[in-house]
């Protein structure tokens, strides 16, 4: 009993992180310039699929496919954010859902026809297969790996919020943006490099994501309404709040498929109903 | 009458260390003409939406005649009689100003809910929105959609919709702003004429257009009332022409 | 209200919301299928039934400005009520319409409670969060709804016991038609009466409402209690003209869907949803030998190129062609 429950919130725990990395980046640029990007999760599914490609037909290792992925994400975003977010910033949130579901429709389409229908997959290396055995219970060491990669880039962006002049324009940027640009901080450069640091980081989660939970065209969509559950739930602009509520989303989804497998998906779009009645800004949320 | 038309008791207002309303207790008379001035970041926008209801005091009481109206929420006091008019222009850009001032009068009516009839069919609510058009100078372009009337006609559009409720407390803030000099005095002119049973308390800066139409003044600096007087009073007051640091003065 | 002379003011507003040409010579046009195009009549009760559904999203969208991504679950509810009815013994098609009317405006009261709380973010996740339960409660419940097999053994009487409906789709289109002008005209005066105006002041300006003492909640609860039972309407027309009920009703896919298809016609301008409609179903027959994939790539680029080039959709562009004088309200 106890060993499947301690093996339920290790899986939870490593989902729960894979979320993480996929939402944090669109909970920090939407608190910061309140632009409902719905195409998010396009840009993770890019980084998916540069994973694939480069561990697939190239046969690169996997490790180097990791820092690629966060990289094309990044660089497309930022494309995308020039010719066409930009100009939407002062837009409703009505026009900024529509210009992002476009894009994701346009972005599963695109996926498969270039890929096919079918369930990607990435060639791991021997050292990240199989198990290790920890105090009498197994971990799987892909989770164990991915546990410790998003707690490094956790750790990483705190410090880099806390401790850097970059970290500390980003805060204020978040917190009041005509105070930030009043106090002489370039608040459209900021959001332009956080925007493609979140981006960035989707596709990393991506990449990560599909020895977990595969690969396919529509992951564009299906991550979507988890990322958007995240955010909302964790609230905007926190990064904190991304982490507790990815943690929990991930955790009581594996517990929920594990104990209450009837429920389906029910329970995560009930609690997050509940969450947000509770508290519409979100468990740290501000606005 | 004895019982101030409005009233508020030891106000408090603080975000985390910045106070912005500090003790604030007033008393403002049936039918009189207060004005309210202080210098930027004195507290009196803060103070219009404390007692409108769009602001939380965190201590403090609020009285609309003899009742005390502090827990009620911000449409309840409309219709209570306690209005209020923005320092920025804050109408329905695609209404015209027709539209807009019948839809005030019907949600005073309590006919706003009711689909089922056509809107023209509402005779005696029309009329008496044209009406008011009509005093406020606005009739002959109350067909035209808020968004295309000139600066100075929105800010009276902003009046209208607001003696469309029947306000018995007329809370006005900056009714001149962005307004030119030459458009401000009819604007002015309307607001004097407004019927005395009507009581206003005004925020202006313009200390020509304050001496000539507030019959007290109550002046706030930092939160705090820091006091409260005749025009002449006022004028005469060395910490007043302290707290605005050589502002020109009407003489 | 009025005593004999009519105001000048009034006069204006009358004339605004009068029946224009274009509007008569359109729902004339709408009888044309039964003559011109006899082997589509299927297709057009389609139509009839997504352009109700688009219309009653306008009323929260395009009037009140409630972004939903959940509108199917009413459509859905509709749907599921009316089918299990007929599938229960009672096939007469109006009744059952009126009670899937009042189950769709039930769960739209329901829901509207608590909706009318939140604005931006909030509201946008909660309809999201809304139409996904239900949709995962109608698939595990699959004792009731027949799951992902769809609701069986739908059998629908004649309508008004004489007109049966068949494969050629006349008594489809007829009933459609009929609900959809019918549901047009509850929502035109709707829209022109002081409770539309309000909404409208809603949407423009919600800070300004509770200044001119509106309580905006309590409007916001009413019109999409009426817009439930309008997608309810819809829904439930869809499941007696095809006798099937399946899940994609309440799906994600079918909210996205109706919102692309409102959005395509233009917003707060009543025939958005239709023109919308028309358009969209028509181009998607067709394209009906493409793959779904390549279809939703072309929607995708339009949704884009919508946004970006032409946000007031189709009737807004060619709005900008009339003269303003013969814009109606």
């Amino acid at each position: 009993m106890i060993a499947s429950a301690v093996g339920v919130l290790f899986d939870g725990f490593a989902y729960g992180m894979l979320l993480f990395l996929l939402s944090v980046g669109l909970s920090v640029t939407l608190g910061m310039m309140n632009f409902v990007n719905l195409a998010h999760c396009s840009f993770a599914m890019l980084g998916g699929y540069v994973a694939v490609t480069l561990t697939n037909e190239l046969r690169w290792p996997f490790l180097t496919t990791l820092p690629l992925a966060f990289l094309a994400a990044a660089l497309v975003s930022v494309a995308f954010e020039r010719l066409l977010y930009k100009r939407l910033y002062e837009a409703s949130d009505l026009e900024q859902c529509l210009l992002t579901i476009g894009i994701v429709f346009v972005s599963v389409a695109a996926a498969a026809y270039l890929f096919g229908t079918v369930q990607q997959s990435v060639a791991l290396p021997s050292y990240l297969r199989g198990t290790v055995a920890i105090a009498h219970q197994s971990f799987g060491v892909y989770r164990l790996f991915l546990i410790g990669v998003s707690l490094l880039i956790t750790i990483g962006l705190i410090a880099a919020l806390e401790y850097t002049r970059f970290g500390a324009q980003v805060r204020a940027a978040v917190d009041n943006q005509r105070m930030a640009r009043g106090l002489g901080i370039d608040v459209g450069r900021v959001f332009a490099t956080t925007f493609a640091l979140g981006s960035g980081l989707a596709g990393l989660g991506g990449a990560l994501a599909v020895e977990i939970v595969g690969l396919d065209h529509a992951f564009a969509f299906t991550y979507l309404v988890y990322v958007l559950i995240v955010v909302a739930v964790g609230g905007l602009g926190s990064i904190g709040g991304s982490f507790a509520a990815a943690t929990v989303l991930g955790i009581s989804d594996m517990a929920g498929k594990y104990y209450f497998p009837e429920l389906g998906a029910f329970l995560i779009y009930f609690v997050m109903i509940t969450l947000l009645m509770w508290r519409p800004a979100g468990l740290f949320g501000r606005r | 009458m004895s019982t101030p038309a409005l009233s508020t008791r030891g106000l408090d207002k603080s975000f985390g260390s910045l106070v912005v309303a500090n003790d604030v207790t007033f008393e403002l008379p049936h039918g009189e003409r207060y004005a309210l001035i202080g210098p930027n970041g004195a507290g009196k926008t803060t103070l219009i939406n404390l007692m409108t209801g769009m602001l939380k005091p965190d201590r403090g009481q609020i009285f609309l005649g003899p009742n005390e109206i502090t827990a009620l929420p911000p449409a309840q006091r409309v219709r209570r009689g306690l209005v209020r008019t923005f320092q920025i222009n804050t109408l329905f850009p695609h209404l015209n100003a027709l539209e807009a001032v019948t839809l005030a009068v019907c949600e005073r009516l309590g006919c706003a809910g009711q689909w089922w009839r056509k809107l023209p069919s509402y005779g005696e609510a029309i009329e008496e929105a044209h009406a008011i058009l009509r005093s406020l100078r606005l009739g002959s372009s109350c067909y035209r959609p808020t968004h295309e009337l000139a600066y100075g006609q929105q800010r009276l559009l902003e009046i209208a919709l607001a003696l469309a409720t029947n306000p018995k407390v007329l809370l006005l803030d900056e009714p001149a702003a962005g307004v030119p000099q030459a458009e401000s005095a009819e604007l002015f002119s309307v607001i004097a004429g407004l019927s005395e049973t009507i009581t206003v308390l005004f925020i202006e800066h313009d200390m020509n257009v304050v001496f000539r139409f507030a019959r007290r003044i109550i002046v706030m600096v930092g939160g705090r009332i820091l006091l409260q007087g005749t025009p002449q009073e006022i004028a005469a007051d060395k910490r007043v022409r302290e707290a605005y640091l050589g502002a020109r003065h009407h003489a | 209200m009025t005593s004999g002379a009519v105001s000048e003011p009034q006069r204006y507003l009358e004339v605004r919301i009068r029946w224009q040409p274009l509007e008569i010579a359109f729902w004339l046009t709408s009888l044309l299928p039964f003559w011109l195009t006899p082997s589509y009549l299927v297709l057009a009760s389609q139509i009839a039934i997504t352009a109700l559904f688009a219309l009653s999203l306008d009323l929260i969208l395009g009037y009140a400005g409630i972004v939903s991504l959940g509108h199917a679950a009413y459509f859905g509810f509709g749907s599921y009520t009316a089918g299990l009815i007929a599938k229960w013994g009672w096939g007469e098609p109006i009744t059952g319409l009126a009670a899937a009317a009042v189950a769709a405006g039930l769960l739209g009261f329901l829901t509207s409670i608590i909706i009318a709380r939140f604005r931006h973010l909030a509201l946008i996740m909660i309809t999201l969060g809304f139409g996904l339960l239900l949709a995962e409660a109608a698939n595990s419940a699959s004792w009731l709804t027949g799951g992902a097999d769809g609701l069986q053994g739908v059998r629908i009487w004649k309508l008004l016991g004489f007109f049966p409906f068949d494969l050629y789709g006349h008594a489809a289109y007829a009933y459609s038609l009929c609900v959809l002008f019918l549901a047009f005209l509850l929502a035109r005066r709707l829209i022109h009466s002081p409770f539309g105006l309000a909404l409208r002041g809603i949407r423009e300006r919600a800070i300004r409402m509770p200044a001119i003492g509106a309580q905006s909640p309590a409007h916001i609860r009413k019109i999409y209690t009426i817009a439930a039972v309008l997608a309810g309407i819809a829904g439930a027309l869809l499941a007696q003209t095809t006798e099937t009920v399946s899940l994609e009703t309440l799906g994600f896919q079918r909210s996205a869907d109706v919102l692309v298809i409102l959005i395509l016609g233009g917003t707060g301008r009543l025939y958005g949803g239709i023109v919308g409609a028309i358009v969209y179903m028509v181009a998607r027959d067709q394209f009906s030998g493409i793959n779904p994939q390549y279809w939703y790539f072309w929607i995708g680029l339009l949704l884009i190129a919508v946004v970006m080039f032409l946000p007031n959709g189709i009737l807004g562009g060619l709005a900008r062609l009339v003269p303003h004088r013969w814009r109606p309200a």
